[in-house]
């Protein structure tokens, strides 16, 4: 895949329709193990950052992160917000002055991305928290042979349901600490959303 | 029994409309800061003064822009009902009361305020403006280890505003206002009970169930499940049990002078506070201590959750000399 401005647009638009449409899934989520505002703030803030870059000419990916950053990070709220805002930045960073973006650099910027939700969160994978969607996505980036879209979906699919059997240690489930056991964490939950929007966007320009 | 109606509007203005409310009747007080959701002290900036910036998501009224004013904070951020503010709002608020001698932000223990403000805080520092801040957590209900969140910051929170905000009226320095602050923090425990859930506008839904005839001990202000959930008992049972948690933990109050809080969640009447409070007081004097200050209303809630929350905070000369210091805010007044 080659990624220019043209499909990072195309990516986030693509996660603002996933993360409308599961609203209420990813509200019903949060309930069960957190404060139950996950659905409202990523389908408020995905919606704005899809009004802020479908509403721009941009000329490369990076330019079209970096937006995106600013405003899920004004936008969202909560803890979500400055984790997914940290992880645009560093995405836009690492792929500055890369155009078009291969493969390969993705496989950077998703690693960036996921250091620094780690140290923004202070959370390793294994926590029940959007951690353990972006660390086997980066790994799988990273070390996959013959990486495809398909695959890039399943391998995120798969970490967010393990989650399930997890007992959070971060975030407001950890409050319930055994009882969190059971649930699927939300955080992980719009993390795969991301990146089955991204395996989708993917798949088009194959 | 939960109750689903409401006084609002479009869900998604029920911020802007309470601050724009709260503007209106308190315009001695606060003015509004063009384009966010800080309400500033009037007088704000002001000249040499550390200026305190506190906030958190909304719900918790008159938390946190009732207690700007002298004497406590410059400048409350308002989040989304329950969430905390953005790093963007934070960092303006700062900007905006920032009179030379630095800005302390005062934040309480949750993953989102604590990421929030903190990310902010880097903002302004990079812009040469000096940041302190001190985080919260006298919720005596969480277990407190490096392999969790730690405690939740809840009522204990306005000990920390007056206090700290005390100090920075004097002219105390950045580093003296943090010191009291941790202070504040070191003597300083809580802990909660919930009789009914509350509705998040927009939501819909009770944050969580509890039975016609439960309680749930240990609650937290969003409603965070607490240490048990069990049949509803007596006042002065209720009264006990969490009498007991805050005086088992780590803070010897025995023999000492506090400042206790009898803080009510949104949907307890003023007499079922004060019923609380006579218990406590009694009880207090069976173990020596000495109640120097009470403080029986609502003052950290969350929305219409029927419950209260029990604060004690260990006194000393200079907590004592702060806490009778000028204040006069909306919701906290000599």
């Amino acid at each position: 895949m080659e990624m220019k401005a043209e499909q990072a647009v195309a990516w986030v638009e693509k996660a603002n329709a996933l993360m409308q449409s599961h609203k209420e899934y990813l509200t019903e989520l949060d309930q069960a193990i957190g404060d139950g505002d996950h659905g409202l703030n990523m389908s408020r803030g995905f919606q704005e950052a899809e009004l802020k870059v479908s509403a721009t000419d941009y000329d490369t990916a990076a330019d079209v992160f970096k937006d995106v950053a600013t405003v899920l990070m004004s936008k969202i709220g909560g803890a979500s917000g400055p984790l997914y805002g940290t992880a645009f930045l560093k995405m836009s960073m690492t792929l500055k002055g890369k155009d078009p973006v291969t493969e390969a650099n993705l496989a950077e910027a998703v690693e960036a991305a996921l250091n620094g939700m780690k140290q923004r969160g202070k959370a390793e994978q294994g926590e029940k928290t959007m951690i353990d969607v972006w660390h086997p996505v980066a790994d799988f980036l990273r070390n996959g042979q013959n990486v495809q879209p398909g695959k890039l979906e399943e391998t995120a699919e798969e970490a967010m349901n393990q989650t399930k059997d997890i007992m959070a240690t971060k975030g407001r489930a950890a409050y319930l600490q055994e009882r969190s056991k059971g649930h699927i964490d939300p955080g992980s939950t719009s993390s795969f959303y991301l990146f089955q929007a991204l395996a989708d966007v993917w798949k088009k320009g194959e | 029994m939960v109750l689903m109606k409401k006084v609002i509007n479009d869900p998604e203005h029920t911020v802007t409309e309470m601050l724009q409310g709260f503007e209106a009747a308190h315009p001695d007080y606060v003015k509004s800061l063009d384009g966010t959701t800080v309400l500033l002290r009037k007088e704000a900036p002001v000249d040499g003064k550390v200026s305190l910036v506190s906030g958190g998501g909304s719900g918790h009224e008159p938390a946190h822009a009732g207690y700007v004013g002298e004497g406590m904070l410059d400048a409350a951020v308002a989040g989304e009902m329950f969430t905390s503010p953005t790093p963007d709002q934070v960092f303006e608020a700062i900007k905006a009361v920032d009179g030379g001698a630095g800005v302390f932000l005062v934040i309480k223990n949750y993953t989102g305020d604590v990421m929030n403000f903190e990310m902010a805080r880097e903002l302004a520092e990079a812009e040469g403006i000096s940041v302190e801040q001190v985080v919260v957590n006298d919720d005596v209900a969480v277990e407190d280890s490096s392999f969790t969140n730690g405690r939740r910051g809840i009522a204990g929170t306005v000990f920390v505003h007056k206090i700290a905000g005390a100090k920075a009226s004097e002219g105390a320095s950045l580093r003296e206002v943090k010191r009291v602050a941790e202070k504040v923090v070191a003597h300083t425990r809580s802990m909660g009970v919930a009789l009914t859930p509350c509705v998040v506008p927009g939501s819909g839904k009770p944050s969580f169930t509890l039975e016609e005839d439960e309680m749930e001990v240990g609650i937290g202000i969003h409603g965070e499940p607490g240490i048990e959930r069990k049949k509803i008992t007596s006042a002065d049972e209720i009264a006990e049990e969490l009498l007991q948690k805050v005086l088992q933990d780590s803070v010897d109050y025995k023999g000492a002078e506090v400042a206790v809080m009898i803080n009510g969640l949104g949907a307890t009447p003023a007499s079922e506070l004060y019923i609380v409070n006579r218990y406590i007081q009694q009880r207090l004097h069976d173990y020596d201590v000495t109640v120097t200050h009470t403080y029986v209303g609502e003052y950290m809630t969350s929305l219409e959750m029927a419950g209260f929350s029990v604060t004690l905070m260990k006194m000393d000369g200079e907590l004592k000399q702060l806490l009778d210091a000028k204040v006069e805010t909306p919701a906290f007044r000599d």
